[in-house]
């Protein structure tokens, strides 16, 4: 069935490396983002408030890890719509390579580059962190992981969407990162007007801030359980609607 | 012997447009066979429906035996597909290409680095896609094609966009295939491809297919009108063109005579009048119709239009 989908993996992640922007944008990028915002964070916020506090302490990798995993999804989105448009989609299913082994692929090889952007991010900003913080790293590469793999499913569904590659990358933007605003990363929840804590609700960055939040402060995965099983849920419905919607040409 | 694809009154249509209606034709093991026609005719739709990517509406494909659309998966072992241009990775290597596709299949028969020998891309193995001219990406697409051994390949519009150079390599590659004794499906909107590349085209138009046959017999069939082009400054000359049976007319534009007429016969028939006539000629030209005026005659418009 997904005969080919290792060596499609390891050519695709190749490719992408190939490009100039691809290797830079998407992990040099948010490492850099990543030690700025901890140094800003450390240096100028001292003696902080107890809500700066919690933001340098868990804000700061959760925002860009989050970004990361946007950015990974954004780039699912365009890669897609580029193939549909070339009519690869299309003309592939004359040959054994299935569509779906090009889709998981993809989904592979951003999980991969999620995961080793998010361990050069550690490496690089270990020191920025506050003192005394031990992240498990493990458990929050996970964590970001399954956050990622969530909203694939939504790349999939805003894939279905776009009318051309050229908006795929826009359109995408426009439609994740204001969930991110609302996720509870910046303004807690509770603070939201009542109408806006309902939108949260039924956000998925709601259950991926709060899932990485916790894992970050040490947090066991037993007391979120709720959280990952949103985020695949989120996956299950909206996989199930691409299947509906997807359009292959 | 069985032909390799049988269609039998297959028909499809996307909402209220007739895509293909009631097509019918047959290719046999071992030829090159084209099916022709502008853009928007019917090509490609007839084309997937026979590789298994479509389901006609009405009617039935045979290829190899199989069903094309409930078999696919095992037909997909048996034929090879040219995929159209601009469809790889931008930074995938020739050879990471040619790797990836031939994991693909059960059987593995085809030596992957003769191949691009023959391909002529053994120099450019290691070339990103993006860096290669449109010759060598088709040159790499008809290599993906033959990866499997297949017993039929199937060429979507292979030439569209080379220069004639390149345009000439290809179909020496395409003759190459028939002499392996594959059988070759393409589809073109270029005349002059498909007169010297097909041993049979069936034109086709608003999805239907007007006529089939060898290029020399549709040619022969629907234009049997020649022309001869020749210098003389013989004065009697007109005289006797003119005395020709055959000849329709011929018109003089200063030393320039233009004789029309129908005919084989035509040329040997002016040939003579020329020799019995003792008539000096400084050039001498015949200008035989072609598949574009077959396909002119039979649709009433140039089919670039």
């Amino acid at each position: 069935m997904l005969r080919g989908l290792w060596k499609l993996t390891w050519i695709e992640i190749k490719v992408f490396m190939r490009e100039p922007m691809g290797a830079f944008g998407s992990i040099v990028v948010p490492v850099l983002l990543f030690v700025v915002l901890g140094r800003f964070a450390n240096n100028r916020l001292t003696p902080p408030s107890p809500v700066v506090s919690s933001f340098s302490r868990a804000g700061v990798p959760v925002l860009v890890s989050i970004l990361i995993a946007v950015s990974a999804v954004l780039s699912l989105v365009t890669i897609i719509s580029i193939y549909r448009e070339g009519g690869i989609l299309k003309r592939i299913r004359a040959t054994p390579l299935r569509p779906q082994t090009i889709l998981t692929a993809h989904v592979v090889v951003k999980l991969i580059l999620t995961a080793a952007t998010l361990v050069l991010m550690f490496l690089a900003g270990n020191r920025y962190l506050p003192p005394g913080i031990h992240a498990p790293l493990f458990s929050f590469t996970i964590a970001l992981l399954i956050t990622t793999w969530s909203i694939s499913s939504i790349g999939f569904l805003i894939a279905s969407i776009v009318p051309t590659a050229r908006f795929a990358q826009p359109i995408g933007a426009v439609i994740l990162y204001p969930m991110i605003v609302l996720s509870g990363l910046f303004v807690p929840i509770q603070l939201l007007p009542p109408g806006f804590q309902a939108v949260a609700k039924v956000l998925p960055f709601t259950y991926a801030v709060r899932l990485l939040q916790g894992i970050w402060n040490g947090d066991g995965w037993r007391s979120h359980l709720t959280d990952v099983a949103a985020l695949a849920v989120v996956f299950l419905v909206c996989t199930a609607l691409s299947a509906k919607v997807f359009r292959w040409e | 012997m069985p032909p390799v694809i049988e269609v039998s009154a297959i028909r499809k249509t996307y909402g209220r447009t007739v895509a293909v209606d009631e097509a019918s034709f047959t290719v046999n093991e071992g030829e090159i066979f084209g099916l022709i026609g502008p853009n928007g005719a019917g090509k490609t739709t007839t084309m997937e429906c026979i590789e298994g990517l479509r389901k006609p509406d009405r009617g039935a494909i045979s290829v190899l035996g199989l069903d094309p659309f409930r078999q696919v998966y095992k037909l997909q072992e048996r034929i090879g597909v040219q995929l159209q241009q601009a469809q790889l990775q931008k930074r995938i290597k020739v050879w990471e290409a040619v790797d990836l596709w031939a994991s693909l299949y059960r059987k593995k028969k085809v030596n992957t680095e003769r191949l691009l020998e023959q391909l002529g891309l053994s120099e450019k193995r290691d070339a990103w896609f993006m860096n290669l001219s449109g010759g060598q990406k088709q040159r790499l697409f008809i290599a993906l094609a033959l990866i499997n051994d297949p017993e039929v390949v199937f060429l979507d519009e292979l030439t569209t966009g080379l220069d004639p150079q390149a345009r000439r390599a290809i179909w020496d590659l395409v003759r190459e295939i028939r002499v392996h004794g594959k059988t070759v499906f393409l589809t073109t909107h270029l005349m002059d491809e498909a007169e010297r590349l097909c041993d049979r085209v069936a034109i086709i138009e608003h999805g239907r297919i007007i006529d089939m046959d060898s290029p020399e017999r549709l040619v022969a069939r629907h234009c049997p009108e020649r022309t001869v082009i020749l210098d003389t400054d013989n004065p009697t000359a007109e005289e006797h063109f003119n005395a020709i049976p055959r000849v329709e007319s011929a018109v003089r534009t200063g030393l320039r005579f233009t004789i029309r007429g129908r005919g084989d016969d035509l040329v040997t028939d002016v040939i003579h009048c020329l020799s019995e006539n003792r008539i000096r000629v400084t050039d001498f030209r015949t200008i035989l119709p072609n598949l574009e005026d077959v396909f002119l005659k039979l649709t009433g418009h140039f089919i670039r239009e």
